[in-house]
């Protein structure tokens, strides 16, 4: 039979519908689609998609068994080796890890590993009628800082071991980035609240509204009897520009933008948490939380959207999907520019305008690319005298984070580079014994699926260390 | 979910609550803060700890009706359970070295000024107190900065009770009759301690102030409370959450702080007639 050189489309909804909502914007296979696109693997034997994966899913394993129907069996195959199947099925950047390396995508596209990933474990959700069981306790007990994806995955894989984990979490809610962060119409809360309430029928403990380093400190941790500490505070403080005019209302970093959006829920109608809806937005950086930012003013209402990058679309960092569907919508992208002020309204006549002080637009400069830099991109550089402004009432700047103070700051011992990055070894051991981290908190901002990477890791080696104690 | 263990109303417009949450007793200190919500799906507001009991695992806060989120707190009884409630956050204040200081605390600031000055007392320091209200009916916390102060001055703006004027004009009698002081601690309105940090300027007298500006997160995440201070000849920007909430008042930007912290003014207004007008129907 011959191949399908294409991958089954994902069904989404219409881009003049979506970019007015807040539901999910791509559908997932149905079961049809899902054979169909399964049947396309080849079951490589040297399983080179398996190399690309984080946390090395039996990829082949679990196509082969979606190509028999038996959509249950192929859950469980992810699920051995993946404890937020449905999240990574959604979020992952695919098209750099497991389907880059698909032999069929020497020639025609790759098998749509990741949406075939997300049908399986949509699947489970809506069919699995048993619960997760714990398993029997092995009577060790690990902590765990911060409830997203690398906390939440070393939770999972310890507690499958018998470990008794309980996961502290600083915010109301659990899952970190995954609520706080990405938006509902690219990752649903009730999915992630669903993979949340699986890992505490394995016996996780959720704690919410603990500040590991204020509330109680990691030298308490190991008082209270735990015996190994996974650190995955994830990111912290945003970075801004330091460019004139930050500080102006209307001007806010992703971090804030989304979490007032997402996590507060400001999105809704008659929220009781106050976001700036409507008007013209500019999203500064090429991330995937620029993209997040981008498509989530303009479901609040903003009648314009920029996203303004000062490299090509070639070095943009973000999922390619996420790029093609803000396209879509109608996100303006202004590659090759770089903001350099942050304009205000300011009525000279009358001091009290309610207006002053808020954001009346952007100045950017225009770039263009010279040699390779230190990260091997091409450094973008000025070109003089090509300044112009945008019109806009509110900017958000998606440029970064620096990792959060408050850990280092009440853990003796605990060294860090020098950019606040919790240092680790290959197992993700820190400078304290019996004291692991993984996450933004190590490498700065990143993905969600090289934080599940890293709590995975971590969970290998205490699982490791407490067994030989 | 946190018990309201009791409920006291301080003023008309200002209530004290002591709320159970044993951690945060534990550990907060004068000068930090928490986070609550008082209902699923409710904002999260910082409030300033106005004191502690260990051993009872209580918080105590003191908040004015101001709007939304607080309008719907205080409909809250003793017995009654809110949200969330997480911390300490922030540093403490700083206190080491300083045996003679000045708290000048303006209407409800006073009761994030409070633990301070009992705590300066603590320690054995010599503690000047001025407290400024509106008017007579404002007034809160007199008996208490009483106790824990050497010297007590109590203003109100109309002069319905004790003496009329701000709280710079005791503030600058007694910078200018000689005393020494080794820190000025100012918590208030931002208008009232930018003109504290001015009247103190000329006797060279150290300035701290506590900020108090929008957040979201408290714990270093969103950087929506970030203030600009003026450092050696450069605009540097601190986080109020996890730098302060004190800063050393000659630094900061105190007329942009002002700009952001009316930026949702119109929506919270609107929101808080709402809630209001909720409880007036009900």
């Amino acid at each position: 039979m011959a191949i399908d050189p294409k991958k089954h489309e994902m069904p989404t909804q219409a881009p003049e519908v979506r970019a007015h909502n807040f539901n999910e914007v791509a559908l997932g296979y149905d079961q049809e689609t899902a054979l169909a696109e399964a049947s396309r693997c080849l079951n490589c034997k040297n399983r080179p998609c398996v190399s690309g994966c984080p946390v090395n899913i039996h990829i082949p394993e679990f196509i082969a068994k979606v190509k028999e129907g038996d959509f249950e069996a192929a859950y469980q195959i992810i699920n051995q080796t993946s404890s937020l199947p449905a999240v990574c099925g959604r979020v992952c950047p695919q098209e750099n890890q497991c389907e880059k390396y698909c032999t069929l995508a020497k020639k025609f596209e790759a098998v749509g590993i990741g949406r075939l990933e997300r049908f399986v474990a949509d699947w489970h959700n809506a069919h699995a009628t048993e619960k997760a069981q714990a398993p029997a306790s092995n009577g060790h007990k690990v902590a765990i800082v911060g409830s997203g994806p690398s906390g939440l995955t070393c939770a999972g894989d310890l507690a499958k071991k018998g470990y008794k984990v309980s996961v502290f979490e600083a915010l109301h809610t659990a899952g970190g980035v995954l609520v706080y962060g990405i938006p509902e119409f690219r990752l649903p809360k009730s999915i992630v609240a669903k993979e949340v309430e699986t890992l505490k029928d394995l016996g996780v403990d959720v704690e919410t509204n603990v500040i590991i380093g204020k509330t109680l400190t990691i030298d308490e941790l190991f008082e209270m009897g735990y015996e190994a500490v996974f650190v995955g505070s994830g990111a912290g403080l945003p970075n801004f520009m330091n460019i004139p005019g930050e500080s102006l209302k209307g001007v806010y970093s992703a971090n804030e933008f989304l979490t007032r959006s997402n996590l507060m829920k400001a999105y809704k109608d008659d929220p009781k948490t106050p976001i700036m809806k409507g008007g013209k937005v500019a999203v500064v950086g090429g991330g995937n939380v620029a993209m997040d930012a981008a498509r989530t003013a303009l479901r609040l209402g903003a009648e314009k959207v920029y996203i303004v990058y000062r490299r090509s679309m070639e070095e943009l960092p973000a999922r390619r999907e996420e790029v093609e569907h803000a396209q879509e919508e109608g996100i303006d992208f202004r590659l090759l520019h770089n903001p350099v002020e942050i304009l205000g309204y300011n009525n000279p006549d009358d001091p009290r305008d309610p207006k002053n002080g808020f954001v009346s637009g952007i100045r950017c400069v225009k770039m263009e690319l010279g040699e390779p830099d230190a990260s091997g991109r091409r450094r973008p550089v000025a070109i003089p005298g090509s300044e112009f402004d945008l019109d806009v009432t509110a900017v958000v700047i998606a440029i970064g984070t620096s990792p959060n103070p408050l850990i280092k700051s009440t853990t003796k011992g605990l060294e860090v580079n020098s950019h606040g990055g919790i240092i680790v070894n290959e197992d993700g051991l820190t400078s304290r014994e019996g004291v692991y981290a993984g996450g933004d908190a190590v490498t700065g901002a990143a993905t969600v699926i090289s934080a599940m990477g890293a709590g995975k890791v971590a969970a290998k080696a205490i699982d490791e260390y407490l067994s030989g104690k | 979910m946190y018990k309201i263990v009791r409920k006291r109303e301080l003023n008309p417009t200002v209530t004290q609550m002591e709320i159970e949450a044993p951690l945060v007793a534990k550990k907060a200190k004068p000068g930090q803060f928490i986070i609550l919500r008082v209902d699923e799906d409710g904002e999260r507001i910082p409030l300033t700890v106005a004191g502690t009991d260990p051993e009872e695992g209580t918080v105590k806060i003191i908040f004015q009706i101001v709007g939304a989120t607080t309008e719907t707190l205080n409909h809250k009884q003793a017995g009654e359970y809110i949200q969330d409630f997480a911390g300490p956050l922030g540093m403490a204040t700083h206190t080491e070295g300083i045996k003679k200081v000045c708290i000048v605390g303006g209407g409800v600031g006073c009761a994030i000024a409070m633990p301070v000055a009992q705590e300066f007392h603590r320690l054995g320091a010599e503690v000047t107190s001025i407290i400024g209200f509106r008017s007579k009916d404002l007034l809160i916390l007199e008996d208490e900065f009483r106790a824990c102060s050497d010297k007590l001055v109590v203003m109100t703006d109309d002069g319905s009770y004790a003496r009329h004027g701000n709280v710079t004009v005791p503030l600058k009698e007694m910078l200018e009759a000689g005393e020494k002081f080794d820190m000025i601690i100012t918590i208030g309105p931002l208008i009232m301690m930018k003109f504290v940090v001015a009247t103190a300027k000329p006797f060279g007298v150290p300035v701290t102030v506590s900020m108090n500006p929008i957040m979201i997160d408290g714990t270093g995440m969103c950087g929506g409370c970030r203030l600009t201070l003026n450092r050696d000849g450069k605009r540097v920007t601190k986080f109020a959450c996890v730098d302060g909430p004190d800063f050393n008042g000659y630094e900061i930007d105190f007329d942009e702080a002002m700009s952001r912290g009316r930026m949702y003014f119109d929506y919270e207004r609107h929101a808080h007639e709402e809630v209001c007008n909720l409880y007036k129907n009900a």
